[in-house]
């Protein structure tokens, strides 16, 4: 009994200094704290997203870093998927009022919601990057302007549109190899059809390859192709009103992406899957709508092995543009003039040339497209084609398409069905009301 | 304390003191037996109450993730009782629940019985079964998934050895169902098996032997006699089985390879926990995702209560 209790006392003696410890050495660490700092330099946080090479900062932030000992640049990219990781977790940050980056980057397909928020992000014109405007295509320039009339975000790269090719499975289908021949094949979506039935010809059996990866890619490349034909809209309109029914440029992207499921022609993979990214690697399908940023994503999954065997060419339908992205400064950054600097270093023509050439970004500042750095740059991984060529010709002429505030709830869900109709659990001849609902409901 | 001893008070100040230390002998009494099992009171509130109440409160609102909010009172339940989608995750969840649950218990029953008998190796087997536990959810997840993968999963493959064809497991309900109800069985089955052998293992023997010379077969004592004398635990494994079961969660998710959270193009095997989930951070609809979240909570309940009902039938109501 008294050898228990003495115990017992033995315990709890050792757990307080055990917790006494703990203390202490918490306080020292504090204590340290201050006059460390003194020194320190401000860190500016930079927060990405996308697959492959993603926002291709690496060397842009590098050599800022090199220039700038007083403000440090710290790029991170969250992760491959916008509308369901990266978005999500931006939000809850931004009501939680802490967690976010001091530079955030935002999809296109997201401005239309955050151009309704602009108590999270800081005023840019305030730091001086309204003088900016003048480097921007005015569609480009106008959706980093929110809903009070401030400029809250400034543009990145575009998307512009070409069609990745893989060279070997063309080859061994009996087609054209080279860019120029293999673009001339498809002026138009009914004729990359009809190359789409040659080449399935080619390939009969069950496991060879297919024309296209699945629904998504080229439903987007359509549908950013239509929008330009139909006011310039896709399923919300410019008074915020759904329009996903009676907007023929979604019925036509819809029809068309039906008609290739239907045909056989899709291996049936929803985009930045991992099947997807298998596939891309192990050379599951042959061609893909390509918008300049899908690049740095096929050479990222394709890896070395995949090298010279891809290609681009031009894309059947003419110009249009799929995606492309902004930096923000928010709120609650500690150093909101320093991130706007970062913000003005990155969107500008030297840091857009550099993602350029890493990521493949193509850029949406107008003396970076003019610079020979970016009209001569050819991209090893696709056999040196001339992508800087190829898509400054794709965004010439290139008019804005609206996005509205739930554009990205809307698009989602409905490129779900898109991929049920592919792979088989939504019947063909339901799928478009089943389409119409599943918009109708995320945008409610 | 030792100040009840004292004798009376002489002076002033000893006065003021024994008032003092009565004082703090009734706090001692009275407040400290609170203070020792608080801990686990303060955090029950801030981690199980508070967020229970402020589900329910978000519920009433038309509540958007960073954006506006409006009291709509009832409204999102309203709405929510005539959502496809949500009755349909509820569906799913009790199908694949039902699914998984029957076979894995009646399995763990046999397996526990099994276990229990003098066998050779019986620590290592017994360890054995434990194993799939120690392995995380995640990791399950993926292998399975691969192994039901449409065109180089090993499921196909051996099908294909019978002619079958390459069944696209994502696609159906059925076939989903199945595929991630053997996720939950191969991580869940060995863990209940241990608890009801632990159970079994407090069964008197003198029972067995008794049945024995009655010429009772080894069937019949283990229905007549285990079975019945194991009904709390059953009880207990039920219980605990069906909230695992209805808010399933991970198995499916990784299932779906992406994190859309709707459970298949469709939906087919969407839980009511991805509906919570994919409502409030997919589609950003907070006060809805906590009126499918409230729901839930009483489907649980539910069926927890009727399983009560059932498990009290086995081995006759007492």
């Amino acid at each position: 009994m008294l050898n228990d209790r003495r115990r017992g006392r033995l315990a709890a003696v050792t757990t307080m200094t055990a917790v006494a410890l703990a203390l202490t050495s918490c306080g020292s660490g504090q204590a340290d704290g201050p006059a460390s700092t003194a020194a320190e330099p401000v860190v500016i946080t930079v927060h990405t997203f996308g697959g492959g090479e993603n926002f291709g900062y690496d060397k842009a932030a590098a050599t800022w870093n090199a220039a700038h000992p007083g403000i440090q640049i710290r790029y991170q990219n969250l992760t491959d998927r916008f509308e369901d990781v990266y978005l999500p977790q931006l939000l809850q940050r931004l009501q939680a009022g802490s967690g976010a980056a001091d530079v955030v980057a935002l999809d296109e397909g997201a401005m239309g919601l955050m151009k309704a928020r602009p108590q999270f992000f800081t005023d840019l014109g305030q730091y001086g990057l309204g003088s900016r405007k003048a480097d921007f295509p005015p569609a480009k320039w106008d959706n980093g302007v929110n809903a009070e009339g401030k400029l809250f975000a400034l543009g990145t790269d575009i998307g512009g549109m070409t069609m990745c090719y893989r060279t070997d499975l063309f080859e061994k289908a009996g087609l054209p190899t080279d860019r120029e021949e293999v673009g001339k094949l498809w002026p138009d979506w009914a004729s990359f059809m009809e190359v789409g039935k040659k080449f399935q010809a080619a390939n009969p059996g069950k496991d060879d390859p297919r024309f296209l990866d699945g629904p998504n890619t080229l439903y987007n490349v359509i549908l950013a192709q239509e929008a330009q034909r139909n006011g310039d809209i896709t399923y919300i309109d410019k008074a915020n009103k759904l329009v996903i029914d009676t907007n023929p440029a979604v019925r036509t992207a819809f029809d068309t992406v039906r008609s290739f499921s239907e045909a056989g022609l899709t291996a049936k993979l929803a985009s930045f899957t991992p099947p997807w990214n298998a596939a891309i690697k192990k050379g599951g399908f042959a061609t893909m709508g390509c918008p300049a940023w899908m690049l740095g994503v096929v050479s990222g999954a394709a890896g070395d092995s995949g090298k010279g065997k891809w290609d681009v060419a031009t894309v059947p339908g003419g110009a249009g543009n799929w995606g492309g992205s902004y930096l923000a400064v928010t709120k609650q950054s500690k150093h909101p003039k320093e991130a706007a600097e970062v913000v003005n270093y990155l969107t500008g023509k030297e840091g857009q040339i550099m993602a350029f050439q890493e990521a493949a970004a193509f850029p949406s500042s107008l003396p970076a497209q003019r610079d020979p750095a970016v009209g001569d740059l050819r991209n090893p991984f696709f056999n040196d084609a001339p992508t800087g060529k190829i898509f400054g010709a794709s965004v010439e002429n290139l008019r804005p398409v609206f996005l509205g505030e739930k554009h990205a709830q809307v698009k989602t869900a409905v490129e779900k069905i898109l991929e049920g109709m592919d792979q088989g659990s939504v019947p063909y001849d339901q799928a478009w009301q089943r389409f119409l609902d599943a918009g109708v409901k995320a945008a409610g | 304390m030792t100040l009840h001893a004292e004798t009376p008070a002489k002076t002033g100040s000893r006065a003021v003191r024994r008032r003092d230390g009565a004082l703090f002998t009734r706090f001692d009494l009275l407040v400290t037996p609170y203070l020792f099992v608080s801990p686990y009171f303060v955090l029950f509130v801030l981690f199980g109450v508070f967020p229970l109440g402020y589900t329910l409160w978000v519920s009433l609102h038309d509540w958007e993730l960073a954006g506006s909010r409006t009291f709509v009172g009832a409204g999102n339940y309203l709405s929510l009782v005539a959502d496809e989608a949500f009755w349909n995750a509820v569906v799913n969840t009790l199908g694949m629940f039902v699914l998984s649950t029957v076979p894995q218990l009646v399995l763990a029953l046999l397996l526990a019985n099994a276990l229990n008998k003098r066998i050779r190796g019986r620590l290592a087997l017994r360890m054995g079964v434990l194993l799939p536990l120690v392995t995380s959810v995640v990791a399950v997840a993926v292998v399975f998934t691969q192994l039901y993968g449409r065109d180089y999963g090993m499921v196909n493959w051996f099908l294909g050895l019978f002619g079958a064809d390459a069944v696209n497991w994502q696609n159906e309900k059925w076939s989903a169902w199945i595929a991630i109800s053997t996720m939950v069985d191969w991580r869940w089955t060995g863990y209940n098996a241990i608890i009801l052998l632990a159970a079994m293992q407090t069964i008197p023997r003198d029972l067995y032997e008794a049945a024995a010379l009655d010429g009772a077969s080894a069937r019949r004592q283990f229905w007549r006699i285990t079975v019945p004398m194991l009904r709390p635990t059953i009880v207990f494994v039920v219980f605990v089985s069906t909230i695992g079961g209805l808010t399933l969660f991970t198995e499916p998710v990784m299932f779906d390879g992406n994190p859309t959270m709707s459970g298949g193009a469709t939906g087919q095997y969407q839980t009511v926990a991805m509906f919570v989930v994919k409502e409030a951070f997919r589609d950003f609809d907070l006060g809805y995702a906590a009126a499918a979240a409230w729901l839930l909570f009483v489907l649980i309940l539910l069926g927890t209560l009727v399983n009560h009902l059932l498990t009290r039938r086995i081995g006759g109501a007492r």
